[in-house]
């Protein structure tokens, strides 16, 4: 009988740290089985955030490299330019990415590095207990906004990839979500779209995926899924954005 | 080769591209502007990299990527900026990366202005950022020891895989002199980027097991054994790597302790008081951290007409305190120090000195 | 022996370039020599100085408390640095942009136009050039040989009359060596 469902050789064997119901997981997988495809594993550097996934490297099988917290895109300039024959991505959640790295993210997108970078927007901060991200929704109740999310204190949910989209040095941005298998697929096809940027050399390219926090966004999984569809997508639309 | 006339900040700058480094990342300050202008000039001439971040935290991070990829890598600033860069020397040191950066030091707190200081003596030799780490400190006198010391910083920051520091202050920064330039023994002036031989460094995971460059030790007991191991590295870095000029010590009656631009002044003082017939010593660290503690133990077995002690700093007493923790009350220790744009002057030396007799 | 100068002026008048044509030619000497500018927001306009020490032997200080001779090409300069001389030191002065005298009784005192020099030779920023000269004719502290050595080497690559405007002005420079 046919084999039709392994393991990524890129993936580790290991169990899992993350919440039940959680997109960290789908995501990792799909960025292991694009590599495979790619057959890029050899030459991959991946540089882990700082958040929920700060150990992503425990479920991958390839070079990786720590960043302090919001450096990601900081420290990948650093090893894309000294290695620029080697693939570097960076995986990055939205306190990361879009609150105190935010100077990294615009300019080293604005250089056009040519990188890849996976961000995971889950309207929250998952691993210091469930605060405020920059991309919370408006009235949406945080340890850290208990009474809602109000835009007079806090400001808007900040759209970063469309903010990045203005930038010259920008090749490509698409915003995803982890609510559906289908939804998966598309994932899985721009992560890849991202990677083959990388390799053919056209500068800075950005997966923005949204993912569930079932833990603290206090609801079960499946309800979670739904949020997501329901709400958090009208806020965060999917597609292409550059 | 000739002596060429070239100021502190460019023999730093050459010093580093003649120990191989290939990678530059630097946020613009006074008074070390001209060593991210001369990388953005030389770099590209011998193949390296030369990026002007937009901030001294990425450009600390950046240095952290490069250093992880293999590749000797430097980064510059001056005192405020360096506050920025203690986040990523601690994750440098925390993840045992090589890395050399350089503070060429100006008067603070805050804004301060850009006129030399040494006030920034406890942020680079006592950690500066969190956690219990130490950073190897050198701090040059002259621009021929800039230079000097840039070669053996990045060799130190190899063989130890810690960041070292080059202290240096506006006046050593600015100020030109003729210098030797003397390429360091392993191939640096090679057109080719090629990276030391560092098997930990990240290089893709070809035809081995995958390589991970990380501070992070969540698992009990993990991290306290990581700090175990870093103590007993930073125990080695003590006992061998110790670095003083001495001067006059073993028939001097007062001790002079001052480093980098202080040290060579108060050379000048010495050379004074020595026409006046006064026996002056000089100590003048090289090292800051490790700090020059034997050539006190030595100096108070063999010197039997010591009877004071003088620390001299562009600081309010820094050193001092290091100074004080070797002596341990044995001698008395005395202390002459102006900052905020002030220089002691040679004779305001002499004058604090003929006050001690 | 040593020699410890202060060039001083606005920005704009070529002090520093003063100041490290003084440090070339004590390297051109095989001498001793450090540089010390002033640095910062002192591009153009406002004072600007730098010191400069040649000397047989190692040099400890960069920095000049007292000085044996002072250079000053405008009035703020005098004023800030005739007192840093000392005794019997060498004041030299641009005569055309400072009208005040000095205070002081115990210098050796040369004036000397050196914009207006400047000016009639055609190119008035050389006057840095023509001070350089008197000082030199002055203190001898350098061969001419040494001086026109590096002269060469500054100007290299610049435009001929540059060259020839700059050779000019160092050569009136040596003839004002005399108080007057």
């Amino acid at each position: 009988m046919e084999k039709i469902y392994n393991l990524p050789e890129s993936l580790i064997d290991v169990s899992t740290h993350y919440c039940p119901g959680c997109g960290h997981g789908i995501v990792h997988r799909i960025i292991c089985e694009v590599i495979d495809e790619l057959n890029i594993r050899q030459k991959i550097i991946g540089v882990a955030p700082i958040g929920c996934a700060v150990i992503a490297y425990k479920y991958w099988d390839f070079d990786c490299c720590e960043a302090a917290h919001g450096r990601a895109l900081a420290v990948a300039t650093g090893i894309k330019r000294v290695r620029p024959a080697n693939i570097v991505f960076t995986y990055q959640g939205d306190g990361d990415l879009a609150a105190i790295g935010c100077a990294e993210t615009i300019h080293a997108a604005n250089r056009g590095e040519n990188l890849t970078t996976i961000f995971i927007n889950n309207a929250i901060y998952g691993m210091t207990g469930g605060q405020m991200a920059p991309t919370t929704l408006l009235t949406q109740k945080t340890a850290t906004t208990p009474a809602g999310r109000d835009a007079k204190l806090e400001g808007y949910p900040l759209k970063i990839s469309e903010l990045l989209a203005q930038l010259e040095g920008v090749a490509y941005i698409e915003r995803t979500s982890t609510d559906s298998p289908k939804a998966v697929l598309i994932t899985k096809k721009a992560i890849k779209e991202a990677f083959q940027n990388q390799i053919d050399g056209k500068g800075f390219s950005m997966v923005e995926v949204l993912s569930p926090c079932p833990t603290y966004w206090g609801l079960k999984p499946v309800d979670a899924v739904k949020w997501m569809r329901e709400v958090m997508i009208k806020e965060f639309p999917l597609g292409r954005i550059k | 080769m000739g002596k060429i006339l070239i100021n502190g900040n460019e023999a730093i700058a050459e010093g580093a591209i003649r120990a191989g480094c290939r990678f530059f990342a630097g946020y613009p300050i006074t008074p070390q502007n001209e060593i991210p202008a001369y990388m953005a000039k030389r770099m590209p001439e011998i193949g390296g990299v030369f990026i002007q971040p937009e901030s001294e935290l990425a450009a600390i991070s950046m240095v952290m990527g490069a250093s992880a990829s293999g590749f000797r890598a430097i980064t510059t600033s001056s005192s405020p900026g360096v506050s920025l860069k203690q986040e990523g020397i601690s994750y440098i040191a925390g993840a045992q990366l090589p890395a050399v950066i350089v503070n060429i030091m100006r008067a603070g707190p805050g804004l301060g202005n850009i006129w030399p200081a040494q006030s920034d003596y406890f942020q680079a030799t006592k950690g500066g950022g969190h956690g219990d780490y130490r950073n190897i400190v050198l701090a040059p006198s002259t621009v021929q020891e800039a230079f000097d010391l840039t070669l053996l910083a990045f060799e130190l920051a190899d063989i130890y895989r810690n960041p070292v520091m080059i202290l240096g202050d506006g006046m050593l920064g600015q100020m030109m002199e003729p210098i030797t330039i003397s390429d360091i023994k392993r191939k640096p002036d090679s057109k080719d980027m090629v990276p030391l031989d560092k098997p930990w460094a990240l290089t893709g995971c070809r035809n081995r097991k995958l390589n991970l460059v990380a501070s992070f030790r969540m698992r009990e007991g993990e991290m306290e054994k990581r700090n175990l191991e870093l103590q007993a590295h930073y125990k080695e870095i003590v006992r061998k790597e110790q670095r003083y000029e001495a001067f006059n010590e073993k028939e001097a009656e007062i001790i002079i302790v001052a480093y980098g631009t202080m040290g060579r002044i108060a050379k000048g003082a010495i050379k004074r008081l020595e026409a006046d017939n006064k026996k002056v010593g000089l100590i003048r660290p090289i090292g800051l951290w490790p700090f020059c503690k034997d050539v006190f133990t030595k100096l108070f077995k063999d010197n039997a007409t010591l009877k004071k002690i003088l620390v001299v700093e562009m600081s309010y007493g820094q050193m001092l305190e290091d100074v004080e923790l070797t002596v341990l009350g044995r001698y008395p220790v005395e202390f002459f120090g102006r900052s905020g744009g002030g220089v002691p002057t040679e004779e305001e030396i002499v004058k604090k000195v003929l006050e001690l007799y | 022996m040593t020699g410890k100068i202060i060039c001083s002026g606005f920005g704009g008048q070529g002090i520093m370039v003063m100041g490290k044509f003084l440090s070339y030619v004590a390297l051109e000497g095989d001498k001793f020599t450090t540089y010390l500018p002033t640095y910062g927001a002192e591009v153009r306009g406002g004072t600007a100085h730098c010191m400069v020490t040649i000397s047989d032997n190692e040099i400890y200080s960069p920095y000049i408390a007292e000085a044996d001779a002072v250079i000053v090409m405008n009035e703020p300069s005098m004023r800030k640095f005739e007192n840093r001389i000392k005794k019997e030191g060498l004041l030299i002065i641009n005569k055309s942009l400072v009208n005040a005298k000095t205070k002081r009784d115990d210098l050796k005192i040369v004036e000397v136009p050196f914009t207006d020099i400047a000016a009639k030779l055609g190119n008035i920023k050389c006057a840095n050039t023509v001070a350089l000269g008197t000082y030199f004719s002055i203190s001898s502290i350098a061969s001419k040989k040494d001086i026109y050595s590096v002269l060469n080497k500054m100007l290299a690559g610049l435009r001929p009359e540059i060259f020839e405007v700059n050779q000019k002005a160092i050569e009136e420079g040596f003839s004002y060596d005399k108080p007057r």
